[in-house]
């Protein structure tokens, strides 16, 4: 079936017609247009928000095998917690498993930009730790990555809040938030198999 | 409702759901007082989650789905005037879906199907929670043909006219259901039976969350719709007045069907698995759904205003008072827009992207869906049973005032109960948690809240007790004396004249829908199949 593109313009007239036949009250146009813009000002905040601040969820869709982290040379037990990389930026790399978050306790600096990156070596996990958007839902068989800045130093849980099993509530640990001048490096962690 | 056989069938549908309610209340009560750590003898995981894996499937899937076939068969012969399409198959639906909730009971009950009613792989349970499952939505989908064949046959018989709008709204229902539950039933059909059966070895758990998010919004608003029919065809007759706009009611209704469908990844926003550029694009649908929202408020508002000034109320509020507060569905839809208020606020939160990460998974979350849903919906099913009740067993209310505090109770309870769950969430404590284990200081700030909930609960429990006794002592009620009263649905303030095909027909919002779905589910779920991902293998729990 051809369709001219008259006949396809001549159709949509005839909707806006039809529409336009059909009862709507004053009020009521004016109120749908003061929704409409309401919505159009959220929308518009969000898009510009993401587009041009950067303000994204985590969303990297990257994909790891959660069977054999131990066998990854990033998810390696000896490669995990806090690591600052040539370019100077942090990155801290945990394994959430029943029911723990490993490892169970980090330092990391306040006022800097952190890169976590999450993976899972059994079920479904999530992530947060409370008052701050140090939030991501840990997914078997993908890499959660999440950049955040923690502005005030302290000491802070790290509670997982997707159920994962009858002890999801015992799935905790601690991470210390220090003051950016009083925060060290951790010496580089040597390769796996050096160590010893 | 003349048909002795509909009442029938409608009535077992709605008992269905209103026992399911009652346990499931039972139940809610118990959580809190659980979680809450006071009484100590109570505490036990293993226990606490069969219940809240019960209790959310009874609540969100029984309650709602057999209340929303029970009411869509009412007005399905009461709104065309027609008998149900082929009642043996009803009942048929109807013999199926009760039979998967017995089978999903027997694992939930015992323990053995702990997976909470999201059911996310790759936990798994015993298969006969997915196949009873399974079986209920495959019973509603013979509810959703029977609807849609009672649409087109009126449509044919009667040319030209438009359809009563409340069977449009029921018919535009069925289709959403139908496209809401596509999602879920590709996860469970092939993912979640096999893997529990065994006959394979691994799924992968970001599919399977891609697929349960195309139905988890959309289920909202299948939830929703008997609501939003008792906002625009019994509110405002049973107020004293007339509906605002029929035909804008349609446009509510198709554009909620319509947008409810392709926004689901705002469920995924903090997922490793979907890319930002896609949950940009549902975050954005997201805001637009709230426009039938925002119209329908003000539609039931301005009929409400018509009402209460037609009954002499004068000023800019006055027109408030002169409404009929002792009206059970007058009361109920004030309430659940009250509710609708401070639920909007919340949902504005949990849409907003970047606000998301605040509270994302924690106890705010079931604290705005119990307001929600467990209020602003729940309440109108209250509202449309007191209504139906009478003319469903041919006798009148057993009594009016034990409605009107059942109600409030209602509102109250609810009131109590999610305020400080949402405050909880802010203060970080997550959901689904049995008990509060976590050695921080930050956690002593919890308890009030979560004493506060217990008597919440509490009130909500006495209130769902005062209303199952309310529908049983009317039905139960001995007298003879005869009750003829039928359905009155509103009547516009203009009669619809020309009503464009488009906004008395499915057809072309079926095609809307299918392009919609594909842009926006599309490739996030074809790339699964083309990116190396690494399955799961099943895990206990
Ligand atoms: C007596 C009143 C009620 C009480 C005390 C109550 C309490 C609870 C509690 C404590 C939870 C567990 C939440 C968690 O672990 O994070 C829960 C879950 C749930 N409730 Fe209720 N509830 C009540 C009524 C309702 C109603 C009326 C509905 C909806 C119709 C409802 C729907 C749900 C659902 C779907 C879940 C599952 C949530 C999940 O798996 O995270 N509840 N309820
Ligand atoms: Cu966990
Ligand atoms: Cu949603």
């Amino acid at each position: 079936m051809q369709i001219e593109p008259s006949k396809g313009i001549n159709h949509l007239r005839d909707l806006y017609a039809q529409f336009n036949a059909i009862h709507i009250d004053q009020l009521e146009r004016r109120w749908i247009a003061i929704s409409l813009m309401v919505i159009g000002l959220f929308v518009g905040i969000i898009t510009i928000d993401a587009l041009f601040h950067g303000i994204n969820p985590p969303g990297k869709v990257e994909t790891i095998d959660s069977a054999s982290l131990h066998l990854s040379k990033e998810f390696a037990e000896d490669n995990l917690g806090v690591q600052v990389d040539e370019k100077g930026a942090i990155i801290i790399r945990m394994v959430a498993g029943r029911y723990s978050f490993f490892p169970k306790h980090i330092d990391v600096p306040a006022e800097t930009p952190l890169t976590f990156r999450w993976v899972s070596m059994d079920v479904l996990h999530g992530v947060h730790i409370p008052m701050t958007n140090m939030s991501t839902m840990i997914v078997p068989g993908y890499v959660a990555e999440i950049t955040t800045t923690f502005p005030k130093p302290g000491e802070y849980p790290l509670l997982c809040n997707e159920y994962c099993g009858l002890g999801h509530n015992h799935m905790w640990s601690n991470i210390s938030v220090i003051a950016k001048e009083d925060w060290k490096a951790p010496v580089k962690s040597p390769a796996k198999g050096e160590q010893q | 409702m003349n048909d002795a056989a509909t009442r029938k069938l409608a009535l077992s549908h709605l008992w269905v759901a209103f026992a399911a309610f009652i346990v499931a209340c039972l139940m809610g009560e118990y959580q809190v007082l659980e979680r809450s750590g006071f009484i100590p003898a109570l505490d036990s995981a293993p226990v606490y989650f069969a219940s809240v894996s019960t209790h959310g499937v009874l609540m969100a899937f029984v309650l709602t789905t057999f209340f929303i076939m029970g009411f869509g068969y009412t007005i399905a012969t009461t709104s065309l005037k027609q008998p149900v399409w082929n009642q043996p198959l009803a009942w048929g639906g109807f013999g199926l879906a009760l039979f998967g909730v017995v089978l999903a009971a027997i694992p939930l009950l015992t323990g053995k199907a702990s997976v909470l009613y999201t059911f996310y792989p790759p936990i798994v349970a015993h298969a006969a929670f997915y196949i009873g499952a399974t079986l209920l939505v495959v019973g509603s989908w013979v509810w959703c043909a029977i609807m849609l064949v009672m649409f087109t046959q009126w449509k044919k018989a009667n040319p030209g006219q438009a359809v009563p709008l409340a069977m449009f709204a029921t018919a535009a229902n069925a289709m959403l259901w139908l496209w809401t539950s596509a999602g879920v039933a590709l996860e469970v059909l092939f993912q979640l039976i096999p893997l529990s059966l065994g006959w394979i070895d691994t799924v992968d758990p970001g599919l399977a969350r891609t697929l349960f998010a195309w139905t988890l919004h959309p289920i909202v608003y299948f939830w929703l719709i008997p609501a939003y029919i008792a906002f625009y065809v019994f509110v405002p007759k049973q107020a004293g007045g007339f509906l605002f706009s029929d035909e804008m009611a349609r446009i509510a209704f198709i554009v909620l069907a319509v947008f409810a469908l392709p926004i689901g990844f705002h469920h995924l926003y903090m997922d490793p698995e979907q890319a930002k550029g896609w949950k940009l694009l549902h975050g954005i649908g997201t805001f637009v759904v709230a426009l039938p929202t925002l119209v329908t408020g003000f539609t039931v508002i301005a009929s409400l205003e018509i009402a209460g000034r037609l009954r002499g109320g004068k000023g800019l509020f006055g027109w408030i008072l002169t409404l009929p507060w002792n009206n059970t569905m007058v009361l109920s839809v004030i309430l659940a827009l009250l509710m609708l208020i401070f639920g909007g606020f919340g949902g504005i939160v949990n849409a907003s992207y970047a606000m998301n990460a605040m509270i994302h998974n924690t106890a705010w979350v079931p604290g705005h869906f119990h307001l929600i849903f467990g209020g602003t919906t729940i309440i109108m099913y209250f509202a449309i049973a007191y209504y139906l009740w009478p003319m469903l067993v041919r006798k009148p209310l057993f009594s009016n005032a034990m409605a009107l505090t059942q109600l409030w109770t209602w509102f109250i309870g609810m009131v109590i109960l999610t305020t400080p769950w949402h405050i909880l969430g802010l203060l970080g404590q997550p959901r689904r948690i049995s008990s509060v284990v976590y050695n921080n200081l930050l956690t002593l700030a919890w308890k009030p809240y979560e004493l506060a909930m217990i008597f919440g609960g509490l009130i909500l429990l006495g209130s769902a007790c005062l209303f199952v006794y309310n529908l049983a002592k009317t039905q139960m009620n001995p007298s003879s004396e005869a009750f003829a009263q039928e359905i009155e649905f509103a009547q516009p303030i203009h009669a619809v004249t020309s009503l464009p095909e488009y906004l008395n027909s499915l057809t072309l919002w079926n095609k809307v829908i299918a392009v919609l779905m594909a842009i926006s589910f599309g490739f996030p779920i074809l790339q699964f199949f083309f990116m190396k991902t690494f399955g799961s293998s099943a895990w206990g729990y």
